[in-house]
C-alpha cells in the first residue's frame, strides 16, 4: 500500500463523525469609500507604510519622472503612469532584477483594516519584483478599499492566477531581540497612492 | 535524556536573562491583546475558526483528495510521506534528479520536526535559512526555540558575536539595524543563486489547489521566485475547505502571534511558472493517530501562532530549549506525547494549568484540558517516574484515612519544629529549592477547631 492510501484509510478510520462546516455568517463594519480610505492609510502607517489619497493621477505620474531622472533603475509596470519597462516578464532572472530600485505596480484592492493590498501576478509582471526592489509604491483605485478580509476574499480569486499575494507594508523583522526592523528581505518602503475617483 | 525541569534549570541559572526573556514575551502578548481588542468580532472569529477547523478534521481525507486533484491539475507535483523519514528522502530525491546544490529555505516548523536540514547536509547539499532568526540559530548549530520567534532565547551581543564570526560582521557592533542589513546582503546573495527553495505551508485550499505562505521579512517569496524549483512542506492538518476561509484565518494568525493586523506577505501559490517546478509534500508523521485519539486530536486544529507560548508562565520562564522537541510550548506539550510518550512524558507536566493558552488560543484548543489529560495517560501507561508516582498514591492514600491524615500533621509539624533541615533542604525536598517552608503551627486547624467551636 501506498503511503498514500495508507494515510488517507488511517484518516478515515480515525476521523470523528462528521461535522457540518459552519455558515460564514461574519460581517466587518460597513464603511464608506472615504471612511475605508481612512482606516487604509491609518493602519498601513502603523505598519511602517505610507499612504495618501489624492485626486489627480499627475502627482504619481511626477513621482515616477523624479525617481527615473535619478537615475536608479525604476520599473513601471502601469501604462497610465508613463512608460511601461517592457523587459520586465514572468522569466526575467533573479540576477538581472536585484538591480531594480523602485517598481510601480497597481493593486486590485485593498483591505482597510491590516493596510494590505491584494497583487496578482499579471499585476507584478513578474512574481519576484515587488518583492526584491528596494522602495515599491503602489496605485489603487480609493474604492476598492474594503472594511475586511471577508470583503476582500469575496472580491478577488485567488486560483484565476498561478500566484497572487496580500502585501501589508515594508518588509520586517524583529528577530534581534524583538527590536523592529523595516528592510529585512523584501522592499524597504512600500508608498501606497489612493486615487480618488 | 534530559527532562525539561533539568533542562529548565540550565536555562533560568542566568536569572537577569530569565527575566528578560520572561518580560519579552509577556509584552509580545500584551501586543497580541491591544491587536485582539480592535475587532470586535474577535470571538466570534475564533469560534468560526474552531468549526472550519473541526468540519475540515471530520472530512479530512476527501478534503486531502479534492486537494491533490486540484493542485495536479494546477500544474503542482503532489508527493505523500508517511514520516519524517519519507519525507526527507522525497525532498533529497527531487534535489538529485534536478543536480541541485544550493537550496534555501524559509521557515517551516514541519522539516523542524522531520530533522531535514541536518539530514539534508549530510547528504552534502547546501541549506540556508532564510528567515533571520532561524539564518541565526542555524549558524549557531541550534535549532529555534520559539516557532514564531526562531531566536528569542538570544541578546543581540550573542548575535553579533555569530555573525562576526560567520559573516565577518564587526566585531561588538550589536545594533539590530546593522546586523539585520549584514544578513540581509548576505541572504539576498544566497537567494539569488539558489536552485530549489523549501517552503511551509501556513494553510492549503482543496477548492482550489493551491496553498498560502505567511512571512514579515518576504524570504518565503525571495525564495521561491528566485529559483526554479519550489518544495512547500505541509502536515495533512493544514488543509481549509474554501479560500473564503482564510478571511478567518489570516485576521486571527498575526494578531495572535504578534499582534500585527496581518503579516506583511501572505502568498498565493496556484501554479508553477512556465518551465518551473512546484512540488507539495503532505506528510503525516503521527499526525493521523493523533486524529484517532477522541481527547487530543483537536489539537490538530493548530495553526501555528504561537500565543500559548507567549502567554505561559512556565514557557517564559523556562525557555523553548528546555521542551527538547520542534514545536516547544503548551502546544508542543500536548503534541509531542502522540510522536513518542517515553520521550515526551515530561511535557504536560511542565504547566501550571492556569489556563491561559486556552484563553488565547485562536482556535479554540482546549490545551490546559488536554496537558491534564495526559498525564493521566502517561501516568496509566507507566511513563511517569516512579518517585512521583509513589508519592502520589501515598499522598491518596494519607487523604483517604483520617487517623493516618491526623497523625501524618502531627508528626510533620514536629518534625519542622524539631528538625527544620530535614524539610529546610534542596536535596530531600525540591519544592524548597525556590521556596522557603512556612512556620509549623503548633495545632492543626482541626484541633483549634475542636477546642475553641463553644
Amino acid at each position: 500500500m501506498s503511503s498514500r492510501e495508507k494515510i488517507l484509510q488511517a484518516i478515515s478510520i480515525n476521523k470523528p463523525a462528521f461535522i457540518e462546516l459552519p455558515l460564514m455568517e461574519i460581517k466587518g463594519a460597513g464603511m464608506d469609500t472615504n471612511e475605508a480610505a481612512k482606516q487604509f492609510i491609518k493602519t498601513l502607517e502603523s505598519i511602517g507604510g505610507k499612504g495618501l489619497l489624492i485626486s489627480d493621477m499627475n502627482i504619481v505620474r511626477n513621482d515616477l519622472k523624479q525617481a527615473r531622472n535619478r537615475g536608479d533603475y525604476v520599473v513601471n509596470t502601469i501604462s497610465l503612469l508613463g512608460e511601461v519597462n517592457k523587459e520586465i516578464n514572468t522569466d526575467m532572472d533573479a540576477g538581472s532584477l536585484a538591480k531594480v530600485y523602485k517598481t510601480y505596480i497597481e493593486a486590485t484592492i485593498g483591505v482597510a483594516e491590516n493596510g494590505a493590498v491584494w497583487l496578482y501576478e499579471s499585476q507584478m509582471k513578474n512574481r519576484l519584483l515587488p518583492f526584491i526592489c528596494e522602495h515599491l509604491v503602489i496605485c489603487l483605485d480609493a474604492k476598492n478599499i474594503v472594511p475586511t478580509m471577508h470583503e476582500a476574499y469575496q472580491e478577488i480569486d485567488v486560483a484565476k492566477e498561478g500566484y497572487g499575494v496580500f502585501l501589508a507594508g515594508p518588509s520586517k523583522t524583529a528577530d534581534i531581540e524583538q527590536s523592529l526592523v523595516i528592510g529585512a528581505h523584501g522592499a524597504r518602503s512600500v508608498m501606497v497612492y489612493l486615487m480618488a475617483s | 535524556m534530559k527532562d525539561h525541569a533539568t533542562l529548565s534549570e540550565k536555562f533560568i541559572a542566568d536569572e537577569p536573562r530569565t527575566d528578560w526573556h520572561d518580560e519579552t514575551l509577556w509584552l509580545v502578548r500584551q501586543k497580541r491583546d491591544s491587536a485582539v481588542r480592535r475587532v470586535p468580532e474577535w470571538e466570534q472569529l475564533r469560534e468560526l475558526a474552531s468549526q472550519i477547523k473541526d468540519h475540515t478534521l471530520s472530512n479530512l481525507d476527501n478534503y486531502l483528495m479534492a486537494f491533490e486533484k486540484n493542485a495536479q491539475a494546477n500544474g503542482i507535483k503532489v508527493h505523500w510521506a508517511a514520516d519524517g523519514a519519507e519525507h526527507n528522502e522525497i525532498i533529497l530525491r527531487i534535489i538529485q534528479e534536478n543536480n541541485v546544490r544550493r537550496v534555501v529555505k524559509s521557515k517551516s516548523m514541519l522539516t523542524e520536526e522531520c530533522h531535514l536540514n541536518p539530514f539534508l547536509t549530510g547528504q552534502g547539499i547546501e541549506v540556508v535559512d532564510t528567515d533571520l532568526g532561524e539564518r541565526i540559530v542555524q549558524f549557531r548549530n541550534e535549532p529555534p526555540s520559539h516557532i514564531v520567534l526562531p531566536a528569542i532565547h538570544l541578546k543581540k551581543q550573542d548575535v553579533s558575536q555569530t555573525f562576526h564570526e560567520n559573516i565577518g560582521t564587526e566585531e561588538g557592533n550589536n545594533d539590530p539595524r546593522y546586523l539585520t542589513e549584514a544578513a540581509r546582503i548576505h541572504l539576498r546573495d544566497k537567494f539569488i543563486h539558489s536552485q530549489l527553495a523549501i517552503t511551509g505551508v501556513n494553510f492549503a485550499i482543496a477548492e482550489t489547489g493551491g496553498f498560502v505562505v505567511c512571512t514579515n521579512e518576504g524570504n518565503a517569496d525571495m525564495g521561491t521566485h528566485s529559483a526554479d524549483i519550489h518544495i512547500a512542506c505541509m502536515g495533512i492538518e493544514k488543509i481549509i475547505p474554501k479560500a473564503e476561509h482564510l478571511g478567518v484565518f489570516l485576521r486571527l494568525l498575526a494578531r495572535s502571534a504578534t499582534g500585527q493586523p496581518i503579516t506583511t506577505y501572505s502568498s498565493h501559490f496556484h501554479k508553477p511558472r512556465i518551465g518551473r517546478q512546484m512540488h507539495i509534500v503532505i506528510v503525516d508523521n503521527g499526525r493521523t493517530k493523533q486524529l484517532g485519539r477522541p481527547d487530543f486530536r483537536n489539537s490538530l486544529k493548530c495553526i501555528r501562532c504561537a500565543a500559548c507560548f507567549n502567554t505561559c508562565p512556565v514557557f517564559r520562564r523556562s525557555g523553548g530549549h528546555s521542551y527538547h522537541t520542534a514545536v516547544a510550548g503548551p502546544i508542543g506539550s500536548i503534541l509531542n506525547p502522540n510522536q513518542d510518550m517515553r520521550a515526551n512524558a515530561d511535557l504536560p507536566f511542565a504547566s501550571t494549568l492556569c489556563g491561559s493558552c486556552s484563553n488565547v488560543c485562536p482556535v479554540k484548543i482546549d490545551i490546559h484540558v488536554q496537558l491534564w489529560k495526559w498525564r493521566q495517560v502517561l501516568t496509566e501507561e507507566g511513563y511517569t517516574a516512579t518517585g512521583k508516582k509513589a508519592a502520589m498514591n501515598g499522598m491518596a492514600y494519607v487523604l483517604a484515612h483520617p487517623t493516618i491524615y491526623r497523625l501524618a500533621g502531627k508528626v510533620g509539624r514536629w518534625v519542622m519544629r524539631v528538625f527544620p533541615f530535614i524539610t529546610n533542604n534542596k536535596i530531600f525536598n525540591p519544592w524548597y529549592k525556590q521556596r522557603e517552608m512556612p512556620a509549623a503551627p503548633k495545632q492543626s486547624f482541626r484541633d483549634w477547631y475542636i477546642k475553641n467551636k463553644k
